[in-house]
């Protein structure tokens, strides 16, 4: 059921890259489709009356969630962070050359 | 900003520094480790560029010594990779003493590679900041 | 000697990292082109290593695998070592001149080792996340690099991919989700014993998870549905990043992961090879219409891109060894001439200014080691004799009509008989025809342009040595065994770690 409405939500980003012509109206949409994959990872390793997986020297040794995917997707909101700023730096330039943020006006190049 | 603002900025700007490096230090036992802490140490800057203005926090720290910073600090990184390499023939290898689990020093290392990414991500994330808002046309890239 | 294997991984960033901080230009060249040179030499030294041993597995920190990440050396990863880093190398070795038109040199370099890291690393590994991790880092190299000139066209070409590329990224990552959730492992070998363990018949997770990547991949390797990016970034991008984006990247970025991912871990059914022959063959057709039409240079060479791309999935979709030494052959080809070609639109646009045929012509006096080297790069990539490009394509064809799809081989002779038209139109208004007035007083390119110019076009002159027994079993035939081998990758793997 949680991974349905993971993948609602990665349908949500996909309708913003699609479907708004603000340039960063776009790039909101593309974080909340990054957002979306992450939040798919960390759930695809949830165990049943698992807690989570920290030693610590008082408690003992119970059921834990997989470590794993908490470090890929630490990996990848670094990753997605400086895609992030790039494009905001990239958008910040194109307002300045075109003077607008609105994609069906900024078309200089075609064919 | 205002004065309030401005009071309560210098004094918490030093207490938010301090926890960035606590988080950092202590990533092999609690959850964090180098990248969040660097994101702290970051926001502690940020917050004085944000309090004091552009002006004057850039003579604390500006976008020449981050951009020093950054290279250092993923020079650093990779050099300890290489340690590895050189010492005892296997790259990344966790060559110094592994200690008694739950102490501060130990995890062979792990803690310094922490102290090389806060370094690098503190460093790039202000670049960032500041490349993007005090940014005059005409600049390279 | 197998300690060496880290090195193409350490030594460009670290090199990245060193160069950031330079200020002086001169020093910047020295240390980025003694790096590139490192590698090819590195590289070349790894064809002899992958010979002794047959496959080379280097565990990262000691760990085992499953538990560590390792690095996998084999054939086809040599293959594509040899070909990047070689590439690498004369590009900057190219942009030591051309890059004194634009500001911040430094900082290019950092990019372009940075970019040469993701890809090395990509090749490399044997862990999917990691492949992942590359794959991102290359890739925004790629896209500020795209943006280095910060035109306004530029910039409106570099959000473009960047948008496209981050999607198709995404998709990647979902595609490793979806395995590691099945398999519970990431290593690449470990993940294809145990899908051979699993195997159901009807398997609809490895079918999503194959369109996953297929999406993914095809996007980087601007298969056609899923091209039209390149068209904007390539030509935006300056010219010796074209050419490392067209000769280079999109192969080790889309096609090679594809190929790790879908013949050693996934298997290589009937299904998906179909489905890479159909895809080649509309890249092939839809890549040289499009390019016909088009007046500025930089452009052409990009849909050329598209197409050339084509043929090499048709190749490898094939399936039959002929078939697949000719599509990695166009592969390693493609890179030489197309490389060449990008260098060269790159030193007319130094010396002329401009990139639009219609306002060049007549060329051939000012720019003689240009026009040459432009000449021999058209017949190559025409598939003229004795040229590289006539063997890869030849074999190609022959394994079309062997494997029993005459129709194929057919499609295959109209697109090159379409790329040499529009070659033909290039040269033509390019280099022959009569000087215009404007362009009496060129000179030719300065030197460090010419001698990259000059060896790639004498690789693509000699390049059919490369079929000559003795460097075929170097080089091409243990890359092709790799792939005909599929999911035996992961028993001689295993088998070596023991």
């Amino acid at each position: 059921m949680i991974y349905f409405l993971c993948f609602v939500l990665f349908c949500v980003g996909l309708y913003g890259i699609l479907v708004k012509r603000n340039l960063i109206k776009i790039i909101i949409g593309m974080s909340i489709l990054d957002y979306a994959s992450y939040l798919f990872l960390v759930l695809v390793g949830f165990r049943m009356e698992g807690r989570a997986p920290i030693y610590d020297k008082a408690q003992e040794v119970k059921n834990m969630v997989d470590p794993i995917p908490q470090a890929l997707v630490l990996t990848a909101i670094v990753i997605g962070l400086a895609v992030l700023a790039l494009m905001i730096s990239i958008a910040v330039r194109l307002y300045e050359k075109y003077g607008t943020y609105d994609i069906t006006e900024i078309r200089k190049l075609r064919g | 900003m205002t004065l309030i603002v401005k009071e309560v900025t210098r004094l918490t700007v030093g207490l938010i520094f301090l926890f960035g490096i606590y988080i950092m230090l202590h990533g092999h036992l609690t959850p964090g480790g180098g990248f969040a802490g660097g994101v702290i140490v970051a926001l502690s800057f940020i917050h004085m560029v944000l309090a004091y203005g552009g002006d004057f926090a850039t003579k604390k720290m500006n976008s020449r010594i981050a951009t020093i910073l950054e290279s250092l600090g993923g020079l650093m990184f990779l050099s300890l990779a290489l340690l590895g390499l050189i010492f005892a023939g296997v790259f990344f290898l966790n060559l110094l003493p592994k200690g008694m689990p739950f102490e501060l020093k130990s995890a062979g290392i792990i803690p310094l590679c922490n102290i090389a990414i806060c370094i690098k991500v503190g460093a790039g994330l202000f670049l960032v900041f500041t490349l993007l808002t005090m940014f005059k046309p005409g600049g390279d890239k | 000697m197998t300690r060496l294997l880290p090195f193409f991984i350490a030594l460009p960033l670290g090199c990245a990292f060193l160069v950031n901080l330079f200020k002086n230009k001169k020093a910047a060249d020295v240390l980025a082109n003694l790096c590139t040179f490192i590698l090819l030499v590195l590289s070349l030294a790894t064809i002899s290593i992958v010979k002794a041993h047959g496959i080379v597995v280097y565990k990262v920190g000691n760990w085992i695998p499953p538990i560590g990440i390792s690095m996998v050396v084999d054939g086809l990863t040599v293959f594509l070592l040899v070909t990047v880093n070689l590439v690498s190398f004369l590009s900057s070795l190219y942009s030591i001149d051309y890059m004194e038109k634009y500001t911040a040199k430094p900082k290019f370099y950092s990019l372009f080792l940075l970019m040469l890291t993701g890809m090395n690393g990509l090749i490399v590994t044997g862990d999917l996340f990691n492949m992942f991790v590359f794959l991102e880092l290359a890739g925004v190299a790629s896209y500020a690099l795209v943006a280095f000139g910060t035109e306004a066209e530029e910039l409106e070409a570099s959000f473009k991919y960047m948008i496209l590329s981050s999607l198709s990224a995404s998709f990647v990552l979902l595609g490793v989700t979806m395995i590691y959730s099945y398999t519970s492992s990431l290593n690449m070998a470990d993940v294809a014993l145990t899908l051979a363990q699993k195997s159901s018949s009807p398997d609809v997770t490895i079918l999503f998870i194959a369109v996953l990547f297929l999406m993914g991949f095809g996007l980087k390797a601007a298969i056609v549905p899923f091209h039209p990016w390149l068209p904007d970034a390539h030509p935006s991008a300056p010219a010796p990043i074209s050419a490392m984006l067209s000769g280079v990247l999109i192969k080790a970025l889309g096609i090679y992961a594809m190929l790790r991912v879908f013949f050693c871990i996934l298997g290589a059914s009937p299904l998906f090879l179909e489905t890479l022959c159909i895809l080649g063959i509309l890249s092939m057709i839809v890549g040289v219409l499009l390019a016909i039409g088009q007046w500025d240079v930089k452009r052409l060479f990009a849909y050329h891109s598209i197409s050339q791309v084509g043929y090499v999935l048709l190749g490898i979709g094939l399936g039959t060894p002929l078939g697949i030494l000719g599509g990695l052959f166009h592969l390693f080809n493609h890179s030489m001439f197309k490389s060449l070609l990008f260098l060269n639109s790159g030193s007319l646009d130094y010396a002329a200014g401009t990139r639009n045929l219609k306002e060049m012509g007549g060329l051939k006096d000012a720019m003689p080691v240009t026009e040459k080297t432009s000449l021999v790069a058209s017949l190559s990539i025409s598939g003229i004799p004795p040229f590289n490009g006539f063997w890869s394509k030849l074999f190609i064809i022959v394994a079309c009509v062997q494997a029993r799809h005459p129709g194929y081989a057919l499609w295959a002779i109209i697109g090159s008989l379409l790329t040499l038209s529009s070659f033909m139109k290039v040269m033509r208004y390019a280099f022959y025809g009569m000087p215009k007035k404007a362009y009496a007083s060129l000179k030719e390119a300065p030197s460090s342009m010419q001698a990259a110019m000059i060896i790639l076009a004498i690789i693509c002159l000699l390049g059919g040595v490369l079929l000559f027994p003795l460097f075929r079993n170097a080089l091409l035939q243990p890359a092709v065994d790799v792939l005909l081998n599929g999911k035996n990758y992961a028993t001689i793997v295993f088998s070596q770690l023991k």
